[in-house]
């Protein structure tokens, strides 16, 4: 099955070659969850299930809708409107769902071929991993833990709505 | 059934890596910089897990779920610097944020 290998690989470069050439942003943030899942096909013809999974439900999930938020805040108030109107309207979504349509014919295909053991890669449970993770990779997941802690007060402190942090900017923060 | 080459996988990487790049060189607006470094991101984790699906270790997966903690930080920062130089600037132009005082 390592077609489904190489069917997925080029859906990712397409949709990937997509989303930067794009110039309206939710069209190009359609396009990239198109692409994350396609990584997400890679991964699991490469006998890789867990990060499939993960590939899905934190970028794809997640990440992405933390792009939307952000993406819907910063353009509020009426004179955005006709921007917005934009944004659903139209063809635009006839490309991500042509795309994602071809990534649920290889799902379907693989449940119809009896699904398991998906290409020549032998297939990584996510027990070994988590095994992997949790004993000899274990200074790594706490050094993790302090990089997404720092991401969140950063992400706290830089998004206050008070302007002590513009006053504070030419003096710095310690003088 | 043979395995898919590791030489296919690492091309894909690649692939993805230049166009992640060309997306973060190109670009001028700040949503479409971080949309890139994502895409660049994603690719050095695809580069990972063909890698360890070569030599069949889950250590691979492992680095992949570090990618995903530091992508995942990146952009909580990334996009929280993004809201803030919009209400200062009103714009998402990097060009706009180019000067920088004393």
């Amino acid at each position: 099955m390592n077609d489904l290998f190489y069917i997925s690989a080029v859906v990712a470069v397409i949709s990937t070659g997509i989303v930067i050439t794009k110039l309206n942003v939710v069209h190009a943030l359609l396009y990239l969850i198109v692409s994350l899942l396609a990584v997400a096909m890679v991964f699991l013809s490469l006998g890789a299930p867990f990060v499939a999974a993960l590939e899905v439900i934190i970028y794809g999930g997640a990440i992405m809708v933390l792009f939307v938020f952000v993406i819907m805040l910063l353009n509020l108030g009426p004179e955005h409107i006709e921007e917005k109107k934009q944004y659903v309207g139209g063809q635009a979504w006839l490309g991500p769902v042509v795309l994602a349509g071809i990534l649920i014919a290889e799902l379907v295909s693989v449940f119809v071929r009896g699904g398991g053991q998906v290409a020549g890669n032998v297939v990584i449970e996510p027990k070994q991993t988590g095994i992997a993770l949790y004993s000899i990779y274990l200074i790594g997941v706490e050094l993790a833990s302090m990089l997404l802690l720092s991401g969140l007060i950063g992400a706290y402190h830089l998004g206050r709505k008070d302007d002590k942090l513009d006053a504070g900017e030419d003096g710095g923060g310690q003088q | 059934m043979t395995a898919v080459p590791v030489e296919h996988g690492l091309i894909l990487a690649g692939a993805l890596f230049v166009l992640g790049m060309l997306g973060v060189l190109v670009r001028r607006s700040i949503i479409f910089m971080l949309l890139s470094v994502e895409i660049m991101l994603n690719a050095a984790g695809v580069a990972f897990v063909v890698a360890g699906s070569r030599w069949q270790q889950p250590d691979g997966q492992v680095m992949f779920i570090f990618i995903l903690a530091v992508a995942a930080a990146e952009v909580s920062v990334g996009l929280a610097l993004a809201i803030r130089m919009y209400h200062k600037l009103k714009t998402l132009d990097t060009n706009a944020a180019g000067r920088m005082k004393g």
